[in-house]
């Protein structure tokens, strides 16, 4: 088989927490033996949410900072521990795109001279060649040269920062682009503007993007294959359908319970049913599965042993000791109907009401605590 | 029954650099006692200024016309000693950034008996008493020893519940959340969201929440206000809104929200273009230039928010749905419209 683009195996970063005086208090675990890998022309989308560290992990694949340990490659040329140009040359093919995109250009500088930079940078062509380079990436980006061209970023609106961003990105024909929360601080309509892009884009070019995000409607819509972090560890990765369709950990389940549906019949599961409490520090994070502290499934082997990752269908892989089978689905679907399941603000039953009406469905079928999605937290309301 | 809230021809000014930017232009809209209005509109819609107004926050160079009136009291043009009667036992907000709401060099507690003791005249241990028990009413785990802590030893979705603990306090009749989840993650968000509708319920508030997301207000709202460029746009039952959209903008925006629904890789329908420079003002409908279904008379005059159906109401010239076309359309060919 061939080599895939990319290839990270047991990827590890760790930051060391100093007090003052330079004592070192602690190690953060930013990212915790992560493998996962990337084909040309695929879209991996990685969902997590703050502290999850899919931001330290897309840094940490780009060499900036490079990883504590694990192996990175690029096209089958491994990036760990490559210096200076030799670096730079082996990480041609691989952009990024930032959240904040004004914070990612020089404001000093116009727009052109933004575009044509990396082309500077590594020596290629001359500089009216350059210059028209540069232009057609603009009108390739949606902004016509013509008007953008001599702008500086404060002359532009967010959409547009971020599509000058993007012609950047495309100035030394990348094969990857790494997309670490590219499209969250715009606002809707520009956001499906933008992404509409990096589709098309993707499209024409056959660029593989690493999609990062803490949306994972968002993640669903652009994605091929999808992976959920947690505190530092993959948890599940899958193709998109699957795992929206059949999540498999339980970490996954509260992320979908979590997405606001933009439809008042929906049916809703509260929230915390699926998940309790808050996300653990990652400088100490818990023993066994980093996620039983919140996980409603969570028995005592969790503490004990860190689940494995294990491929329970088809590249959909998971590490739980107890995934969520299709069984949960169904009873977890029965309690929300029971909870009458549509727009709250209609329906007069209160929280804990609620509760009480759909522990039976749960607490009859189930024998073992813990063993449902909602068993747990139901009976706590 | 009359309303807790009735906003009439709201204007809102802004003086910059020589231009004069009406960031609010002639909203109206009231609301009942106990009841969600959500107002939802990107940035530069409004929807955050005209809240304020109705916070009296508004900064100096704000000039403000029509009317507010709360209850009995007219809040346009009240002068700043009695606003505080209204601001926290009235009125209360929830602002989109909890660190920058609280003093960080302050602890929790104490952070929360000051405003109790400042709508209260209550003995500084009952007080304390009555801050332990917002605490627990917010869900705040273990509200005695966080009343020790300082804010930065506290989560985003923690001080989150710790603002709204504060905003409680004066006991008010409307509670304004404006984008109070937006900077927490997903998961906490839905549980702020979860915390608010309950509370809302258990004490009777009315509540205003602003936001992006019509996917939130789908979720927790009984209302909808959808703004544009300063005004209203459409407005009418969270029910009827998402059965029945007539505006178009107001498409465009349940449009472009990705959905679990959609294959991969599914476009987006996103209209082009982006909202009209408010200094510059405009002519006709401010959406006109972005709409698929501008027509010529788009471009004249500008649709007033009227009562088209019973309670529902919109802004446009050509709405959706009236033509005799299929209903059901409206909603199904989303997300894969070329």
């Amino acid at each position: 088989m061939s080599e895939p683009l990319l290839q990270v195996s047991d990827l590890v970063q760790e930051f060391a927490v100093r007090a003052r005086g330079g004592t070192r208090v602690g190690v953060v675990h930013a990212v915790s033996g992560v493998s996962f890998q990337l084909e040309a022309g695929e879209t991996l989308g990685l969902v997590g949410e703050t502290g999850s560290g899919k931001s330290t992990l897309a840094r940490a694949v780009m060499q900036a900072p490079p990883p504590r340990a694990g192996s990175v490659r690029l096209r089958g040329i491994e990036l760990v521990g490559l210096k200076h140009r030799r670096l730079l040359q082996a990480r041609r093919q691989m952009q990024m795109i930032f959240q904040d995109p004004f914070g990612s250009l020089d404001p000093k500088w116009r727009v052109a001279r933004i575009v044509e930079e990396p082309l500077v940078a590594f020596g290629i062509d001359t500089r009216q060649g350059r210059r028209r380079r540069a232009a057609t990436l603009l009108e390739r980006v949606g902004l016509d040269p013509g008007r953008f061209a001599d702008r500086r970023p404060r002359e532009l609106s967010g959409g547009q920062a971020q599509r000058v961003a993007i012609a950047r990105a495309l100035a030394l024909d990348p094969a990857l682009i790494i997309c670490d929360e590219a499209v969250a601080s715009l606002d809707v309509l520009i956001r499906a503007q933008v992404l509409n892009l990096l589709e098309e884009l993707r499209a024409e070019l056959g660029l593989a993007y690493l999609f990062i995000s803490h949306d994972l409607a968002l993640v669903k819509q652009v994605s091929d294959r999808v992976a959920v972090m947690y505190l530092g560890k993959l948890v599940e990765i899958g193709p998109a359908e699957k795992l929206y369709r059949r999540p498999l950990h339980p970490y996954t389940v509260a992320l979908l319970a979590s997405i606001p549906k933009p439809d008042p019949t929906a049916r809703r599961v509260p929230v915390a049913r699926t998940i309790r409490g808050e996300q653990p520090s990652p400088i100490d994070p818990p023993s066994g599965c980093r996620f039983r502290t919140r996980c409603p499934r969570a028995q005592e082997v969790c503490a004990l042993r860190e689940p494995p990752l294990r491929e329970l269908d088809s590249a959909h892989v998971v590490a739980c000791h107890f995934p969520v089978e299709d069984r949960d689905r169904e009873l977890e679907a029965t309690a929300a109907d029971e909870l009458g399941g549509r727009a709250p603000a209609a329906s007069a039953s209160g929280a804990g009401e609620s509760a009480a009406g759909g522990a039976p469905v749960l607490g009859n079928s189930v024998g073992g605590r813990g063993k449902a999605v909602a068993g747990g937290e139901l009976r706590r309301g | 029954m009359s309303a807790l809230l009735t906003v009439r021809e709201l204007r809102i000014d802004f003086l910059a650099a020589a231009r004069v930017v009406r960031a609010v232009d002639g909203l109206s809209y009231e609301l009942q006692a106990g009841r969600t209005l959500a107002v939802v509109g990107e940035s530069g819609s409004g929807k955050t200024v005209s809240a304020r107004a109705v916070m009296g926050l508004l900064p100096s160079s704000a000039r403000v016309s029509g009317s507010i009136r709360f209850e009995d009291t007219e809040l346009v043009g009240l002068p700043e000693e009695r606003w505080r009667r209204y601001r926290g036992a009235g009125i209360a907000m929830v602002f989109q950034d909890p660190a920058r709401s609280l003093n960080p060099t302050l602890r929790i507690g104490p952070q929360i008996t000051e405003v109790i003791r400042l709508h209260e005249r209550l003995p500084r241990a009952e007080a304390a008493q009555r801050a332990i028990e917002l605490m627990e009413m917010v869900r705040l785990p273990a509200a005695r020893e966080r009343f020790q802590q300082y804010p930065h030893q506290l989560s985003g979705g923690m001080r989150q519940r710790v603002m709204i603990a504060i905003a409680l306090a004066g006991r008010p009749r409307l509670l304004i959340a404006d984008e109070a989840t937006t900077a927490l993650d997903v998961t906490t968000q839905a549980q702020i969201m979860e915390l608010l509708r309950d509370l809302q319920r258990e004490l009777g508030m009315a509540m205003i929440m602003i936001s992006h997301d019509l996917g939130l207000a789908a979720g927790f709202s009984d209302e909808v206000l959808v703004m544009y460029a300063g005004r209203g746009v459409e407005r009418a039952s969270t029910q009827t809104l998402f059965s029945r959209l007539r505006m178009p903008y107001t498409r465009a925006l349940l449009e472009a929200i990705p959905r679990l629904e959609n294959p991969p890789h599914a476009r987006l329908a996103a209209v082009p273009g982006q909202p009209p420079d408010l200094a510059a003002g405009f002519r006709g409908c401010p959406f006109a230039a972005r709409c698929p279904r501008a027509q010529g008379d788009c471009w004249e005059n500008t649709p007033e928010l009227i009562e088209h159906e019973p309670g529902h109401r919109w802004a446009c010239w050509h709405p959706l749905g009236l033509e005799g076309s299929a209903e059901p359309e409206l909603l199904a060919g989303r997300g894969q419209r070329a």
